[in-house]
């Protein structure tokens, strides 16, 4: 058993307000893992500070990542290493197409250039899983995507890049019932290609559905609160955090 | 993790590059009528044109230097030496252009650039031309492409020259149009027949290379009725110790129905002085169509001017500005409807970064004759840190009630949140900036034609990284 990430007493700080208080989170290399936890409980702020964002400040604790301490990179090399963040709000980059893009991220990721031909056939059948119209390869990025379109948009690269880790902030938030789904195919699909590793941060099981759950963690109050099999996250959704945060 | 990175400046080694030159082919520096009679005597001008300089040297020394604008207080006009007189006389095949000429323009990429296709080549070497060749197809369809000196002694051109020159931007303009006119050496001369339309772009480069050489050189294009023409003019120059003088020219005549379509890239090195000045007449049904980006130089002051003559008149500008440390480019474009039914159409984006200074000065003037025209000006700026600064000053000067006239300008900064999306998808910071960048340039760079494109964004490249290795 071989830990792919390793948070240990994980403290982070946004704009001078600790968020995090000491997070303790170990992800085995190859499972599914949900996290979940109340409004404001901190999981996109964990999310983001193992992809590295600039917002947050670690004041103390450790992040490893496949044997390496990463706490002190920079995102590009944490994605060079492997991990990748579906984000809960993709921005937009007018004047760069999706394809021209994913592209760059891709060579930059692999180190290794690509043939357009080889691409665009790699991008069109990783598509065609989304069912997303081709046309939007030729869309400047995130530019006019509806709300699904963006969340299809990122799980569309996490299918292209192939991550280690894949961390999805709230990928299904705001997709309907269709969306949901074929988001949750691609899921899959990336897990059995790859045999990648999952942090998923949800409300809901839905996308949850094509997938075989290993761990649950629930953050509260910027710790981990509880921890227990996929049992935990339907328990959770069925019938709230409260006996797991001692807000009785 | 909130570390900010420091984008270093240009590495400009691919451009600033430079061969000594021979002292003796100065004519000394400073002006008056004397250096200005040997240059006229030098070149061999008509008598019109003689008196054309000694007059604009008049008009030279009454005129006050400009007072608005970005300061050019370190420009020491009369130690700027105004003319080179270059070893080499015309050249017609590339063979016989002189080696240290040639290997800097092999390293611009100009024999490249004209074996893929383009129509001709005419390239300023200091002040004379010193390799110009048209392709025969052009010369077959009666377009003439030449420099502007030996048109002025062809007597199938002399007529049309005398009749135009500076006719367009008088000497009395500003004082360094009367410079010009005193001064002006080398350039082109194009003059599209009736009903001819050439499909492949004309392209011209203007180096500069002397140390303390000002470069004065004089476009000139005539387009006949019905006719279009799309002509490419690139500028880059090394770099030299002493501040340099871009005073340059362009006058463009467009006929009735015709279209001109004028695409420049000005990369100057970062001590020059680019007072240039362009405008273009435009006659009823036709249509000028300017794409400037403009890179390099320590001061711009760069407004390409359209009056729109003729009823039904268009005018339309596209254009980039990029100011890095130590640059402040005043750049914009002007607009004159002056006949019913006019447009106009003004799209233009700016980007500052270390302290560079960009400004978007625009002017609409709608004169009373000019019902039913409409106009339209939108300008982007984009500063990539707080060092930066980007201003936007718009005039219009409507006398018309029925006309229709709309401005929007929009400044914004580069948001960390979009460097840190691109940069957890593998891009470094400088990678991630400059993809953005790239991006905001993206509509000016898709109206260039595919060889310019990538050399602005490779030039946006440079910029955003600071060496290329």
């Amino acid at each position: 058993m071989s830990h792919l990430l390793t948070i240990t007493d994980l403290c982070v700080n946004a704009q001078d307000k600790a968020v995090l208080h000491g997070v303790d989170l170990a992800v085995e290399q190859g499972s599914t893992n949900v996290l979940m936890g109340p409004n404001g409980a901190g999981k996109s702020t964990l999310g983001l500070t193992v992809m590295g964002s600039p917002e947050y400040t670690v004041t103390g604790g450790k992040i490893i990542f496949d044997g390496q301490d990463i706490t002190n990179e920079s995102a590009y090399e944490r994605a060079k290493r492997g991990i990748f963040l579906s984000f809960q709000n993709p921005v937009e980059i007018p004047g760069i197409t999706l394809s021209e893009f994913l592209r760059n991220s891709l060579e930059q990721i692999s180190g290794k250039h690509m043939k357009l031909w080889d691409f665009k056939k790699k991008l069109k059948e990783a598509m065609d899983t989304l069912n997303m119209d081709p046309s939007y390869a030729d869309r400047d990025l995130n530019v006019g995507f509806s709300g699904g379109e963006k969340k299809k948009s990122e799980i569309l690269q996490l299918l292209i890049l192939q991550p280690k880790l894949a961390i999805l902030d709230e990928t299904d938030s705001g997709l309907d019932v269709d969306a949901v789904k074929t988001v949750s195919q691609g899921i899959s699909e990336y897990k059995e290609r790859t045999g990648g590793t999952l942090l998923i941060i949800t409300h809901n099981t839905k996308i949850l559905d094509a997938l075989t759950v290993d761990t649950t963690h629930i953050l509260a109050d910027g710790k981990i609160a509880a921890r227990g099999g996929s049992e935990l996250a339907y328990d959770v959704i069925e019938n709230g955090f409260d006996r797991y945060i001692g807000r009785e | 993790m909130s570390e900010k990175t420091y984008v270093a400046d240009i590495d400009r080694s691919r451009y600033d590059f430079r061969f000594d030159e021979d002292e003796s082919s100065f004519l000394g520096s400073g002006l008056d009528s004397e250096i200005v009679n040997a240059i006229s005597q030098e070149k061999g001008d008509p008598e019109w044109m003689r008196q054309l300089r000694l007059h604009s040297l008049e008009i030279y020394n009454k005129t006050k230097m400009v007072e608005w604008g970005p300061s050019i207080d370190e420009l020491d006009v009369d130690r700027i030496i105004t003319y080179i007189r270059q070893k080499s006389r015309m050249n017609t095949d590339w063979n016989d252009v002189p080696d240290d000429i040639k290997q800097t323009f092999e390293n611009l990429g100009i024999p490249q650039a004209e074996r893929e296709s383009l129509a001709g080549v005419g390239a300023q070497y200091d002040s004379e031309l010193v390799y110009h060749n048209v392709r025969k197809e052009v010369a077959q369809s009666g377009v003439v492409y030449t420099d502007l000196e030996s048109a002025m002694h062809d007597e199938r051109y002399a007529e049309m020259i005398r009749t135009h020159f500076m006719k367009l931007v008088p000497p009395t303009d500003h004082k360094f149009a009367a410079l010009h006119g005193a001064v002006w050496s080398g350039g082109s001369f194009v003059y599209v027949p009736k009903g001819v339309r050439l499909e492949i772009p004309l392209q011209s480069y203007f180096r500069l290379n002397a140390k303390g050489a000002g470069q004065f050189e004089h476009t000139l294009i005539i387009l006949e009725e019905d006719s279009y023409l799309h002509f490419i003019e690139g500028c880059s120059a090394p770099k030299y110790y002493e501040a340099g003088l871009h005073a340059g020219c362009v006058e463009l005549f467009v006929g009735k129905n015709a279209t001109l379509r004028y695409s420049t890239i000005e990369n100057w090195s970062k001590n020059m002085y680019n007072l240039n000045t362009k405008r273009a007449l435009v006659e009823q049904g036709g249509k000028i169509e300017w794409v400037s980006g403009s890179f390099g130089s320590h001061v711009s002051y760069l407004y390409p001017m359209s009056i729109l003559n003729g009823e039904g008149a268009r005018a339309e500008f596209t254009g980039i500005t990029f100011a890095g440390e130590g640059q402040n480019l005043d750049t914009g474009a002007k607009m004159v409807h002056n006949a019913p039914n006019t447009s106009s159409f003004m799209n233009t984006k700016s980007i500052s970064k270390s302290g560079g200074i960009s400004t978007f000065r625009s002017a609409v003037v709608v004169k009373e004759n000019a019902h039913g025209s409409k106009s339209s000006v939108s300008c982007e700026s984009l500063m990539l840190d707080s060092i930066s600064r980007s201003d936007t000053v718009p005039a219009m000067d409507i006398r018309t009630k029925y006309a229709d006239v709309g401005h929007e300008a929009k400044i914004g900064r580069i948001s960390d949140e979009s460097v840190f999306y691109l940069m957890s998808r593998g891009m470094s910071e400088q990678d991630a900036k400059a993809m953005i960048v790239r991006g905001f340039a993206d509509n000016v760079s898709k109206e260039l034609p595919l060889e310019y494109a990538m050399e602005m964004n490779n030039l946006i490249g440079l910029e955003m990284h600071g060496s290329i290795g």
